[in-house]
Protein backbone atom coordinates (compact mmCIF):
# COMPACT_ATOMS: atom_id res chain seq x y z
CA UNK A 1 0.00 0.00 0.00
CA UNK A 2 0.71 3.66 -0.77
CA UNK A 3 2.76 5.15 1.99
CA UNK A 4 0.04 7.27 4.61
CA UNK A 5 0.97 11.29 4.83
CA UNK A 6 1.21 12.50 8.24
CA UNK A 7 -1.65 15.08 7.95
CA UNK A 8 -5.21 14.28 8.48
CA UNK A 9 -7.84 16.05 6.26
CA UNK A 10 -9.12 17.48 9.50
CA UNK A 11 -5.74 18.79 10.69
CA UNK A 12 -5.57 20.52 7.74
CA UNK A 13 -9.11 21.74 7.78
CA UNK A 14 -8.71 23.36 11.34
CA UNK A 15 -5.12 25.02 9.71
CA UNK A 16 -6.52 26.63 6.48
CA UNK A 17 -9.24 27.87 8.74
CA UNK A 18 -6.85 29.20 11.09
CA UNK A 19 -5.07 30.69 7.68
CA UNK A 20 -8.01 32.36 6.40
CA UNK A 21 -8.91 34.05 9.54
CA UNK A 22 -7.90 37.60 7.97
CA UNK A 23 -8.96 36.84 4.02
CA UNK A 24 -12.54 36.91 4.93
CA UNK A 25 -13.44 38.93 7.47
CA UNK A 26 -17.15 37.47 7.87
CA UNK A 27 -15.76 34.20 9.62
CA UNK A 28 -17.48 32.00 12.15
CA UNK A 29 -16.80 28.41 13.34
CA UNK A 30 -19.18 26.19 15.09
CA UNK A 31 -19.01 22.74 16.33
CA UNK A 32 -21.17 20.69 18.37
CA UNK A 33 -19.09 18.94 21.52
CA UNK A 34 -16.67 17.84 19.17
CA UNK A 35 -14.05 20.21 18.46
CA UNK A 36 -10.87 17.62 19.89
CA UNK A 37 -11.88 15.47 16.89
CA UNK A 38 -13.04 17.54 14.35
CA UNK A 39 -9.71 19.57 15.07
CA UNK A 40 -11.69 23.12 15.07
CA UNK A 41 -10.66 23.77 18.52
CA UNK A 42 -7.28 24.23 16.70
CA UNK A 43 -9.65 27.68 15.55
CA UNK A 44 -10.68 28.04 18.95
CA UNK A 45 -7.46 28.79 20.30
CA UNK A 46 -6.27 30.95 17.63
CA UNK A 47 -9.33 33.05 17.58
CA UNK A 48 -11.83 32.00 20.79
CA UNK A 49 -14.00 35.29 19.58
CA UNK A 50 -15.00 34.07 16.16
CA UNK A 51 -15.89 30.42 17.86
CA UNK A 52 -19.12 28.90 18.83
CA UNK A 53 -19.72 25.39 20.66
CA UNK A 54 -23.22 25.09 20.90
CA UNK A 55 -23.43 21.89 22.53
CA UNK A 56 -24.30 18.24 21.31
CA UNK A 57 -27.09 20.53 19.12
CA UNK A 58 -26.66 19.65 15.34
CA UNK A 59 -29.85 21.36 14.02
CA UNK A 60 -29.63 24.53 16.31
CA UNK A 61 -26.11 24.70 14.79
CA UNK A 62 -27.07 24.29 11.12
CA UNK A 63 -29.75 26.79 12.16
CA UNK A 64 -27.64 29.18 13.88
CA UNK A 65 -25.35 29.33 11.03
CA UNK A 66 -28.00 30.10 8.52
CA UNK A 67 -29.24 33.19 10.82
CA UNK A 68 -25.48 33.94 11.19
CA UNK A 69 -24.98 33.82 7.31
CA UNK A 70 -28.16 35.69 6.28
CA UNK A 71 -26.75 38.38 8.44
CA UNK A 72 -23.65 38.35 6.28
CA UNK A 73 -21.40 36.21 8.37
CA UNK A 74 -19.09 33.70 7.09
CA UNK A 75 -20.55 30.35 9.03
CA UNK A 76 -17.94 27.32 8.95
CA UNK A 77 -20.05 24.21 10.40
CA UNK A 78 -18.05 21.31 12.03
CA UNK A 79 -19.30 18.08 13.27
CA UNK A 80 -19.29 14.03 12.03
CA UNK A 81 -20.84 13.77 8.30
CA UNK A 82 -23.37 10.98 9.59
CA UNK A 83 -25.04 13.58 12.21
CA UNK A 84 -24.66 16.55 9.71
CA UNK A 85 -26.13 15.18 6.54
CA UNK A 86 -28.18 13.15 8.34
CA UNK A 87 -29.42 14.66 11.84
CA UNK A 88 -29.33 18.10 10.31
CA UNK A 89 -30.76 17.19 7.24
CA UNK A 90 -33.54 19.09 7.62
CA UNK A 91 -32.14 22.09 8.90
CA UNK A 92 -29.62 21.86 5.73
CA UNK A 93 -32.11 21.79 3.34
CA UNK A 94 -34.49 24.29 4.93
CA UNK A 95 -32.33 27.27 6.17
CA UNK A 96 -29.35 26.78 4.03
CA UNK A 97 -29.95 25.22 0.80
CA UNK A 98 -33.14 26.44 -0.39
CA UNK A 99 -32.37 30.43 0.84
CA UNK A 100 -28.78 29.69 -1.11
CA UNK A 101 -27.11 30.66 2.67
CA UNK A 102 -23.36 31.23 2.62
CA UNK A 103 -22.80 28.00 5.00
CA UNK A 104 -20.07 25.95 4.45
CA UNK A 105 -20.64 22.49 6.01
CA UNK A 106 -17.09 20.21 7.11
CA UNK A 107 -18.66 16.60 7.32
CA UNK A 108 -16.16 14.84 9.40
CA UNK A 109 -15.21 11.28 9.78
CA UNK A 110 -17.01 10.92 6.37
CA UNK A 111 -17.20 7.22 4.98
CA UNK A 112 -15.83 4.50 7.10
CA UNK A 113 -13.60 6.77 8.94
CA UNK A 114 -14.96 6.92 12.45
CA UNK A 115 -13.66 3.23 11.72
CA UNK A 116 -14.00 1.45 15.43
CA UNK A 117 -16.97 3.48 16.85
CA UNK A 118 -18.99 1.47 14.54
CA UNK A 119 -21.90 1.68 11.70
CA UNK A 120 -23.80 4.20 14.20
CA UNK A 121 -20.86 6.54 13.26
CA UNK A 122 -19.95 5.68 9.66
CA UNK A 123 -21.33 7.88 6.97
CA UNK A 124 -21.92 5.99 4.06
CA UNK A 125 -25.24 7.69 2.78
CA UNK A 126 -23.96 11.30 3.14
CA UNK A 127 -22.84 12.02 -0.67
CA UNK A 128 -25.87 10.90 -1.84
CA UNK A 129 -28.48 13.06 0.15
CA UNK A 130 -26.45 15.97 0.25
CA UNK A 131 -25.98 15.53 -3.82
CA UNK A 132 -29.93 15.51 -3.94
CA UNK A 133 -30.48 18.90 -2.53
CA UNK A 134 -30.99 21.63 -4.81
CA UNK A 135 -28.33 24.81 -4.16
CA UNK A 136 -26.02 22.16 -3.01
CA UNK A 137 -22.16 21.93 -4.04
CA UNK A 138 -20.48 19.15 -2.77
CA UNK A 139 -16.83 18.47 -2.51
CA UNK A 140 -14.73 15.18 -1.51
CA UNK A 141 -11.01 15.97 -1.31
CA UNK A 142 -8.78 12.95 -1.96
CA UNK A 143 -6.20 13.81 0.70
CA UNK A 144 -5.02 16.39 3.06
CA UNK A 145 -3.07 18.75 0.45
CA UNK A 146 -6.59 18.84 -2.06
CA UNK A 147 -8.42 19.37 1.46
CA UNK A 148 -7.29 22.62 1.93
CA UNK A 149 -7.59 23.71 -1.50
CA UNK A 150 -11.10 22.69 -1.51
CA UNK A 151 -11.51 24.21 1.77
CA UNK A 152 -10.23 27.39 0.18
CA UNK A 153 -12.40 26.87 -2.84
CA UNK A 154 -15.98 26.57 -0.29
CA UNK A 155 -14.85 29.60 1.28
CA UNK A 156 -14.64 31.77 -1.83
CA UNK A 157 -17.77 30.32 -3.26
CA UNK A 158 -20.96 32.28 -2.55
CA UNK A 159 -23.33 29.58 -1.19
CA UNK A 160 -23.63 26.55 0.88
CA UNK A 161 -21.13 24.17 0.20
CA UNK A 162 -20.89 20.70 1.86
CA UNK A 163 -17.17 18.96 2.14
CA UNK A 164 -16.59 15.58 2.97
CA UNK A 165 -13.37 15.09 5.30
CA UNK A 166 -11.67 12.08 6.34
CA UNK A 167 -10.57 11.19 9.73
CA UNK A 168 -7.86 9.56 9.25
CA UNK A 169 -4.30 10.82 7.59
CA UNK A 170 -4.59 8.65 4.25
CA UNK A 171 -2.03 8.39 1.35
CA UNK A 172 -1.21 11.32 -0.84
CA UNK A 173 -2.29 11.29 -4.24
CA UNK A 174 -1.44 15.25 -4.68
CA UNK A 175 2.66 16.04 -4.68
CA UNK A 176 1.77 19.41 -4.57
CA UNK A 177 -1.20 21.25 -4.67
CA UNK A 178 -3.61 22.57 -7.48
CA UNK A 179 -5.98 24.62 -7.68
CA UNK A 180 -9.06 23.48 -6.66
CA UNK A 181 -12.11 24.23 -9.01
CA UNK A 182 -15.54 23.61 -8.00
CA UNK A 183 -16.80 21.64 -11.34
CA UNK A 184 -14.39 20.16 -12.40
CA UNK A 185 -12.31 16.42 -12.12
CA UNK A 186 -8.96 15.62 -13.38
CA UNK A 187 -6.77 13.30 -14.19
CA UNK A 188 -4.25 11.90 -12.25
CA UNK A 189 -2.97 8.93 -14.61
CA UNK A 190 -3.24 9.00 -18.11
CA UNK A 191 -4.75 5.41 -19.83
CA UNK A 192 -6.86 4.37 -22.83
CA UNK A 193 -8.36 0.86 -21.84
CA UNK A 194 -10.65 1.92 -19.25
CA UNK A 195 -10.82 4.91 -17.35
CA UNK A 196 -11.49 4.75 -13.27
CA UNK A 197 -13.30 7.83 -11.40
CA UNK A 198 -13.24 8.25 -7.95
CA UNK A 199 -13.08 10.50 -4.95
CA UNK A 200 -11.84 10.85 -1.77
CA UNK A 201 -10.10 8.08 -0.33
CA UNK A 202 -10.26 5.82 -3.13
CA UNK A 203 -8.44 8.08 -5.66
CA UNK A 204 -5.60 6.66 -3.92
CA UNK A 205 -6.66 3.24 -4.26
CA UNK A 206 -7.38 3.71 -7.68
CA UNK A 207 -4.21 4.28 -8.60
CA UNK A 208 -3.03 1.40 -6.50
CA UNK A 209 -5.25 -0.25 -8.86
CA UNK A 210 -3.98 1.02 -12.37
CA UNK A 211 -0.58 0.07 -11.36
CA UNK A 212 -1.56 -3.29 -10.78
CA UNK A 213 -3.55 -3.15 -13.43
CA UNK A 214 -0.65 -1.59 -15.64
CA UNK A 215 1.64 -4.78 -14.97
CA UNK A 216 -0.74 -6.82 -16.56
CA UNK A 217 -0.78 -5.08 -19.58
CA UNK A 218 -3.88 -2.72 -19.13
CA UNK A 219 -3.63 1.24 -19.47
CA UNK A 220 -5.60 2.32 -16.37
CA UNK A 221 -6.81 5.93 -17.18
CA UNK A 222 -7.84 7.49 -13.45
CA UNK A 223 -9.65 10.70 -12.72
CA UNK A 224 -10.62 12.26 -9.54
CA UNK A 225 -13.97 13.52 -9.38
CA UNK A 226 -13.10 15.51 -6.02
CA UNK A 227 -16.17 18.05 -7.07
CA UNK A 228 -19.09 15.48 -6.73
CA UNK A 229 -21.66 18.46 -7.45
CA UNK A 230 -21.48 19.87 -9.91
CA UNK A 231 -19.91 17.03 -11.56
CA UNK A 232 -17.36 17.19 -14.70
CA UNK A 233 -19.44 15.77 -17.38
CA UNK A 234 -16.76 17.02 -20.26
CA UNK A 235 -14.19 14.63 -18.66
CA UNK A 236 -16.82 11.48 -18.11
CA UNK A 237 -17.89 11.96 -21.85
CA UNK A 238 -14.10 12.16 -22.60
CA UNK A 239 -13.16 9.24 -21.05
CA UNK A 240 -16.12 7.37 -21.87
CA UNK A 241 -15.32 8.01 -25.78
CA UNK A 242 -11.68 7.76 -25.54
CA UNK A 243 -11.25 4.44 -23.45
CA UNK A 244 -15.10 3.16 -23.90
CA UNK A 245 -15.00 1.94 -20.24
CA UNK A 246 -15.68 2.99 -16.43
CA UNK A 247 -15.44 2.60 -13.08
CA UNK A 248 -16.15 4.00 -10.45
CA UNK A 249 -14.87 4.27 -6.60
CA UNK A 250 -16.31 5.44 -3.81
CA UNK A 251 -16.53 5.14 -0.25
CA UNK A 252 -20.42 5.31 -0.20
CA UNK A 253 -22.93 3.37 -0.54
CA UNK A 254 -23.54 2.37 -4.36
CA UNK A 255 -26.54 4.37 -4.21
CA UNK A 256 -26.79 7.87 -4.64
CA UNK A 257 -23.05 8.35 -5.19
CA UNK A 258 -20.10 8.80 -7.30
CA UNK A 259 -21.51 5.87 -9.33
CA UNK A 260 -24.76 7.10 -9.66
CA UNK A 261 -23.47 10.64 -10.47
CA UNK A 262 -21.42 9.22 -12.96
CA UNK A 263 -23.99 6.92 -14.53
CA UNK A 264 -26.42 9.78 -14.53
CA UNK A 265 -23.71 11.89 -16.72
CA UNK A 266 -22.97 9.09 -19.16
CA UNK A 267 -26.44 7.04 -19.72
CA UNK A 268 -27.80 10.76 -21.69
CA UNK A 269 -24.57 10.91 -23.69
CA UNK A 270 -21.36 8.49 -23.89
CA UNK A 271 -23.31 5.17 -22.78
CA UNK A 272 -20.46 2.57 -22.26
CA UNK A 273 -19.86 -0.53 -19.79
CA UNK A 274 -19.73 0.88 -16.39
CA UNK A 275 -19.15 -0.88 -13.11
CA UNK A 276 -19.51 0.81 -9.22
CA UNK A 277 -17.16 -0.16 -6.69
CA UNK A 278 -18.73 1.09 -3.73
CA UNK A 279 -20.34 -0.32 -0.16
CA UNK A 280 -22.99 -2.93 -1.41
CA UNK A 281 -26.08 -1.57 0.68
CA UNK A 282 -25.44 -2.52 3.95
CA UNK A 283 -24.26 -1.60 7.59
CA UNK A 284 -20.50 -2.50 8.50
CA UNK A 285 -19.35 -2.84 11.71
CA UNK A 286 -16.98 -1.62 13.97
CA UNK A 287 -13.21 -1.89 12.98
CA UNK A 288 -9.91 -0.63 12.40
CA UNK A 289 -10.45 1.95 9.08
CA UNK A 290 -8.72 0.27 6.13
CA UNK A 291 -9.54 -2.42 7.43
CA UNK A 292 -13.16 -1.83 7.07
CA UNK A 293 -12.61 -0.68 3.64
CA UNK A 294 -10.89 -3.56 2.27
CA UNK A 295 -13.85 -6.01 3.91
CA UNK A 296 -16.46 -4.20 2.48
CA UNK A 297 -16.05 -3.94 -1.33
CA UNK A 298 -13.62 -1.10 -1.11
CA UNK A 299 -9.71 -2.96 -1.61
CA UNK A 300 -7.53 -2.38 -4.38
CA UNK A 301 -8.11 -5.87 -5.34
CA UNK A 302 -11.99 -5.03 -5.49
CA UNK A 303 -10.76 -2.15 -7.94
CA UNK A 304 -8.94 -4.02 -10.40
CA UNK A 305 -11.78 -7.36 -10.39
CA UNK A 306 -14.10 -4.55 -11.65
CA UNK A 307 -11.70 -3.05 -13.75
CA UNK A 308 -11.68 -6.43 -15.74
CA UNK A 309 -14.94 -7.14 -15.15
CA UNK A 310 -16.07 -3.73 -17.40
CA UNK A 311 -13.32 -4.45 -19.58
CA UNK A 312 -14.57 -7.99 -20.73
CA UNK A 313 -17.81 -6.28 -21.33
CA UNK A 314 -15.86 -3.79 -23.13
CA UNK A 315 -14.18 -7.04 -25.55
CA UNK A 316 -17.80 -8.35 -25.94
CA UNK A 317 -19.12 -5.01 -27.12
CA UNK B 1 -44.02 53.52 29.37
CA UNK B 2 -46.91 55.54 28.10
CA UNK B 3 -47.74 55.34 24.36
CA UNK B 4 -50.80 58.33 22.93
CA UNK B 5 -54.05 57.53 21.83
CA UNK B 6 -53.12 58.58 18.52
CA UNK B 7 -50.36 55.76 18.18
CA UNK B 8 -52.80 53.44 19.84
CA UNK B 9 -55.64 54.46 17.56
CA UNK B 10 -53.59 54.39 14.64
CA UNK B 11 -51.84 51.16 15.04
CA UNK B 12 -55.66 49.55 15.84
CA UNK B 13 -56.45 51.03 12.47
CA UNK B 14 -53.41 49.62 10.61
CA UNK B 15 -53.98 45.84 12.67
CA UNK B 16 -57.80 46.42 10.74
CA UNK B 17 -56.37 46.84 7.68
CA UNK B 18 -54.04 43.86 7.54
CA UNK B 19 -56.67 41.58 9.08
CA UNK B 20 -58.41 42.27 6.35
CA UNK B 21 -55.77 41.77 3.62
CA UNK B 22 -54.97 38.53 5.64
CA UNK B 23 -58.12 37.27 4.77
CA UNK B 24 -58.55 38.49 1.20
CA UNK B 25 -55.17 36.89 0.43
CA UNK B 26 -56.36 33.50 1.58
CA UNK B 27 -59.96 33.97 0.18
CA UNK B 28 -58.34 34.74 -3.20
CA UNK B 29 -55.87 31.93 -3.22
CA UNK B 30 -58.41 29.46 -1.57
CA UNK B 31 -55.63 27.97 0.71
CA UNK B 32 -53.31 29.57 3.10
CA UNK B 33 -53.66 29.22 7.39
CA UNK B 34 -56.19 31.92 8.38
CA UNK B 35 -56.31 30.22 12.22
CA UNK B 36 -52.84 31.30 13.05
CA UNK B 37 -52.34 34.06 10.59
CA UNK B 38 -55.28 36.33 12.34
CA UNK B 39 -54.01 35.21 15.54
CA UNK B 40 -50.72 37.44 14.68
CA UNK B 41 -51.97 40.42 13.45
CA UNK B 42 -51.47 42.74 16.03
CA UNK B 43 -48.11 41.38 17.11
CA UNK B 44 -46.89 42.15 13.01
CA UNK B 45 -48.64 45.44 13.26
CA UNK B 46 -47.37 46.41 15.99
CA UNK B 47 -43.72 45.61 15.34
CA UNK B 48 -43.78 46.88 11.38
CA UNK B 49 -45.21 49.94 12.22
CA UNK B 50 -43.57 50.86 15.79
CA UNK B 51 -41.25 48.73 16.85
CA UNK B 52 -38.75 47.62 14.62
CA UNK B 53 -35.97 49.70 13.08
CA UNK B 54 -36.66 48.89 9.02
CA UNK B 55 -36.56 50.89 5.84
CA UNK B 56 -39.14 49.58 2.81
CA UNK B 57 -36.53 51.44 0.44
CA UNK B 58 -33.65 49.75 1.59
CA UNK B 59 -34.85 45.90 2.66
CA UNK B 60 -31.33 44.88 2.88
CA UNK B 61 -30.42 47.80 5.33
CA UNK B 62 -27.78 46.22 7.49
CA UNK B 63 -28.60 47.73 10.38
CA UNK B 64 -31.96 46.90 10.24
CA UNK B 65 -33.56 45.21 12.68
CA UNK B 66 -34.74 41.67 11.76
CA UNK B 67 -37.82 39.62 12.21
CA UNK B 68 -37.91 35.72 11.53
CA UNK B 69 -41.77 34.17 11.57
CA UNK B 70 -40.41 31.11 13.08
CA UNK B 71 -43.85 29.71 12.62
CA UNK B 72 -43.32 30.41 8.86
CA UNK B 73 -47.66 29.27 8.14
CA UNK B 74 -48.31 32.51 9.51
CA UNK B 75 -47.23 34.07 6.23
CA UNK B 76 -50.21 36.31 5.21
CA UNK B 77 -50.15 37.97 8.46
CA UNK B 78 -46.26 39.11 7.68
CA UNK B 79 -47.17 39.61 3.98
CA UNK B 80 -49.87 41.99 5.02
CA UNK B 81 -47.68 43.97 7.32
CA UNK B 82 -44.85 44.10 4.59
CA UNK B 83 -47.26 45.33 1.56
CA UNK B 84 -49.21 47.42 4.23
CA UNK B 85 -45.42 48.82 4.80
CA UNK B 86 -44.58 49.29 1.17
CA UNK B 87 -41.83 46.02 0.98
CA UNK B 88 -43.85 45.54 -1.85
CA UNK B 89 -46.72 46.61 -4.03
CA UNK B 90 -50.12 45.01 -2.58
CA UNK B 91 -50.52 43.61 -6.20
CA UNK B 92 -48.44 40.73 -4.64
CA UNK B 93 -51.16 39.71 -2.68
CA UNK B 94 -53.46 38.64 -5.68
CA UNK B 95 -50.86 35.90 -6.25
CA UNK B 96 -50.59 34.72 -3.13
CA UNK B 97 -49.85 30.92 -2.74
CA UNK B 98 -50.17 31.01 -6.66
CA UNK B 99 -47.78 30.09 -9.67
CA UNK B 100 -45.99 33.42 -10.89
CA UNK B 101 -46.30 35.18 -7.68
CA UNK B 102 -43.83 36.15 -5.04
CA UNK B 103 -45.67 35.38 -1.81
CA UNK B 104 -44.68 31.98 -1.31
CA UNK B 105 -47.07 29.39 0.97
CA UNK B 106 -44.44 30.23 3.52
CA UNK B 107 -41.60 33.40 3.74
CA UNK B 108 -39.16 33.33 1.34
CA UNK B 109 -36.29 35.63 1.78
CA UNK B 110 -35.07 35.10 -1.91
CA UNK B 111 -38.34 36.01 -3.04
CA UNK B 112 -40.03 38.49 -1.12
CA UNK B 113 -38.14 41.64 -0.19
CA UNK B 114 -38.32 42.41 3.33
CA UNK B 115 -38.22 38.76 4.49
CA UNK B 116 -35.45 38.26 6.77
CA UNK B 117 -35.58 34.31 7.09
CA UNK B 118 -36.88 31.74 4.91
CA UNK B 119 -39.02 29.57 7.45
CA UNK B 120 -41.64 26.93 7.39
CA UNK B 121 -40.06 23.80 8.95
CA UNK B 122 -41.31 24.43 12.42
CA UNK B 123 -38.78 24.67 15.16
CA UNK B 124 -35.63 26.20 12.92
CA UNK B 125 -36.57 29.75 12.94
CA UNK B 126 -35.46 30.67 16.65
CA UNK B 127 -31.94 29.43 15.78
CA UNK B 128 -31.79 31.06 12.86
CA UNK B 129 -32.70 34.46 15.01
CA UNK B 130 -30.43 33.84 17.52
CA UNK B 131 -27.57 33.18 14.61
CA UNK B 132 -28.89 36.71 13.43
CA UNK B 133 -28.61 38.37 17.24
CA UNK B 134 -24.77 36.37 17.11
CA UNK B 135 -24.08 38.12 14.07
CA UNK B 136 -24.81 41.71 15.08
CA UNK B 137 -22.35 41.12 17.92
CA UNK B 138 -19.80 40.04 15.32
CA UNK B 139 -20.30 43.45 13.37
CA UNK B 140 -20.37 45.29 16.72
CA UNK B 141 -23.63 46.68 14.90
CA UNK B 142 -27.05 47.23 17.32
CA UNK B 143 -29.61 45.33 15.47
CA UNK B 144 -32.63 43.73 17.05
CA UNK B 145 -33.98 40.34 16.44
CA UNK B 146 -37.77 39.70 16.90
CA UNK B 147 -38.70 35.98 16.39
CA UNK B 148 -42.64 34.86 16.69
CA UNK B 149 -43.20 31.58 17.68
CA UNK B 150 -46.19 29.15 17.56
CA UNK B 151 -47.12 27.25 20.48
CA UNK B 152 -48.02 24.30 18.67
CA UNK B 153 -44.49 24.82 17.07
CA UNK B 154 -42.15 25.27 20.51
CA UNK B 155 -43.35 21.06 20.92
CA UNK B 156 -40.19 20.96 18.43
CA UNK B 157 -36.88 19.87 20.30
CA UNK B 158 -35.01 22.11 18.41
CA UNK B 159 -36.94 25.47 19.87
CA UNK B 160 -35.17 24.17 23.15
CA UNK B 161 -32.09 24.06 21.76
CA UNK B 162 -32.42 27.28 20.58
CA UNK B 163 -33.64 28.55 23.68
CA UNK B 164 -30.67 26.96 25.55
CA UNK B 165 -28.22 28.37 23.31
CA UNK B 166 -29.64 32.07 23.18
CA UNK B 167 -29.46 32.25 27.19
CA UNK B 168 -26.01 30.46 27.28
CA UNK B 169 -24.47 33.09 24.59
CA UNK B 170 -25.96 35.52 26.82
CA UNK B 171 -27.84 37.10 23.24
CA UNK B 172 -29.78 40.28 24.94
CA UNK B 173 -30.75 41.65 21.20
CA UNK B 174 -33.17 38.96 20.91
CA UNK B 175 -37.47 38.71 21.82
CA UNK B 176 -38.75 36.05 20.95
CA UNK B 177 -42.45 36.83 20.85
CA UNK B 178 -45.28 33.37 21.74
CA UNK B 179 -48.48 33.38 19.66
CA UNK B 180 -50.15 31.69 22.45
CA UNK B 181 -53.23 30.94 20.59
CA UNK B 182 -53.73 27.48 22.34
CA UNK B 183 -54.95 25.67 18.99
CA UNK B 184 -52.52 23.81 16.61
CA UNK B 185 -53.56 21.77 13.78
CA UNK B 186 -54.97 18.30 14.91
CA UNK B 187 -57.04 20.17 17.86
CA UNK B 188 -56.19 21.95 21.10
CA UNK B 189 -52.09 22.04 22.31
CA UNK B 190 -53.61 21.11 25.71
CA UNK B 191 -54.85 18.19 24.19
CA UNK B 192 -52.17 17.24 21.37
CA UNK B 193 -49.09 17.83 23.40
CA UNK B 194 -49.72 20.00 26.46
CA UNK B 195 -46.96 22.74 26.80
CA UNK B 196 -47.68 24.19 30.48
CA UNK B 197 -46.20 25.21 32.31
CA UNK B 198 -44.75 27.17 29.31
CA UNK B 199 -43.47 30.71 31.45
CA UNK B 200 -41.35 28.24 33.74
CA UNK B 201 -40.10 26.85 30.93
CA UNK B 202 -38.61 29.98 29.40
CA UNK B 203 -37.84 31.09 32.86
CA UNK B 204 -35.71 27.74 34.05
CA UNK B 205 -34.41 28.06 30.16
CA UNK B 206 -33.05 30.79 31.36
CA UNK B 207 -35.32 33.72 29.69
CA UNK B 208 -36.97 36.88 30.73
CA UNK B 209 -40.59 35.75 30.59
CA UNK B 210 -42.95 39.26 29.59
CA UNK B 211 -46.74 38.78 29.85
CA UNK B 212 -48.79 39.86 27.55
CA UNK B 213 -52.81 38.72 28.68
CA UNK B 214 -53.69 40.07 25.41
CA UNK B 215 -51.81 39.82 22.50
CA UNK B 216 -55.03 41.78 20.22
CA UNK B 217 -54.56 44.95 22.14
CA UNK B 218 -51.52 46.84 20.44
CA UNK B 219 -51.40 48.98 23.62
CA UNK B 220 -50.11 45.87 25.70
CA UNK B 221 -48.65 44.31 22.72
CA UNK B 222 -46.40 47.75 22.57
CA UNK B 223 -45.78 47.36 26.32
CA UNK B 224 -44.32 43.80 26.52
CA UNK B 225 -42.19 43.95 23.44
CA UNK B 226 -40.41 47.59 25.08
CA UNK B 227 -40.37 45.68 28.47
CA UNK B 228 -38.35 42.78 26.55
CA UNK B 229 -35.97 45.39 24.81
CA UNK B 230 -34.98 46.62 28.75
CA UNK B 231 -33.64 42.95 29.68
CA UNK B 232 -29.69 43.11 29.91
CA UNK B 233 -27.56 40.36 29.48
CA UNK B 234 -30.37 37.30 28.77
CA UNK B 235 -32.94 37.03 25.65
CA UNK B 236 -36.32 37.58 26.38
CA UNK B 237 -40.26 36.29 25.51
CA UNK B 238 -43.30 38.25 25.08
CA UNK B 239 -46.04 35.35 25.71
CA UNK B 240 -48.95 36.61 24.19
CA UNK B 241 -52.70 35.35 24.53
CA UNK B 242 -53.69 35.63 21.64
CA UNK B 243 -57.01 33.54 19.66
CA UNK B 244 -56.81 31.59 16.92
CA UNK B 245 -59.13 32.91 13.91
CA UNK B 246 -59.05 36.06 15.70
CA UNK B 247 -62.02 38.51 13.71
CA UNK B 248 -64.08 35.71 12.25
CA UNK B 249 -66.75 34.18 14.74
CA UNK B 250 -66.63 30.82 13.03
CA UNK B 251 -62.73 30.57 13.10
CA UNK B 252 -62.47 31.55 16.70
CA UNK B 253 -60.67 29.37 18.60
CA UNK B 254 -61.05 26.14 16.30
CA UNK B 255 -58.45 23.34 14.95
CA UNK B 256 -60.55 23.28 11.89
CA UNK B 257 -59.47 26.97 10.45
CA UNK B 258 -56.15 26.19 10.97
CA UNK B 259 -56.04 25.57 7.14
CA UNK B 260 -58.79 26.32 5.21
CA UNK B 261 -61.50 23.78 6.00
CA UNK B 262 -64.29 25.26 3.97
CA UNK B 263 -63.30 27.83 0.89
CA UNK B 264 -66.99 28.50 0.50
CA UNK B 265 -67.17 30.32 3.63
CA UNK B 266 -64.23 32.50 3.03
CA UNK B 267 -66.15 35.19 1.25
CA UNK B 268 -68.08 34.75 4.67
CA UNK B 269 -65.19 35.52 6.38
CA UNK B 270 -63.34 38.48 4.03
CA UNK B 271 -66.85 40.00 5.14
CA UNK B 272 -66.76 39.79 8.93
CA UNK B 273 -63.10 41.19 9.21
CA UNK B 274 -64.52 44.20 6.50
CA UNK B 275 -66.74 45.09 9.14
CA UNK B 276 -64.57 44.89 12.10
Amino acid sequence: MRAVEKLAMRDACAQVLVDCFDEVPGLVVLDADVSKSTRSAEFARAHPERFLNVGIAEQNMVSIAAGLAAAGMVPVVNTFSMLLSMRALDQIRQSVAYPKLNVKLMGHYGGYSAGPEGPTHHAVEDLGIIRSIPHTTLLVPCDATEARGAIRAALAFDGPVYVRLCRNPVPPVLAEPRPFEIGRGYEVRSGGDLTIVATGVMVARGLEAAEILASRGLDARVVAMSSLKPIDGAILEKAARETGAIVTAEEHNVYGGLGSAVAEVLVETVPVPMVRVGIKDCFAESGDYFELMDRYGLSVGDVVVAAERVLERKMRG
Amino acid sequence: MSYSEELIASLDAQAKLNRRAVMEMIAAAKTGHPGGGLSAVEILTVLYFHCMRVDPERPQWEDRDRFVLSKGHGAAALYAALGARGFFPKEAFHRFRQTGGILQGHPDMRKIPGVDMTTGSLGQGLSAAVGMALAARFQARDFRVYALLGDGEIQEGQIWEAAMAAAHFRVENLTAILDYNRVQLDGNVADIMGVEPVAKKWCAFGWEVVDCPDGHSVRQVLEAIEVARQVRGRPAIVIASTVKGKGVSFMEHQSSWHGVSDAARLPEAVEEVSRL
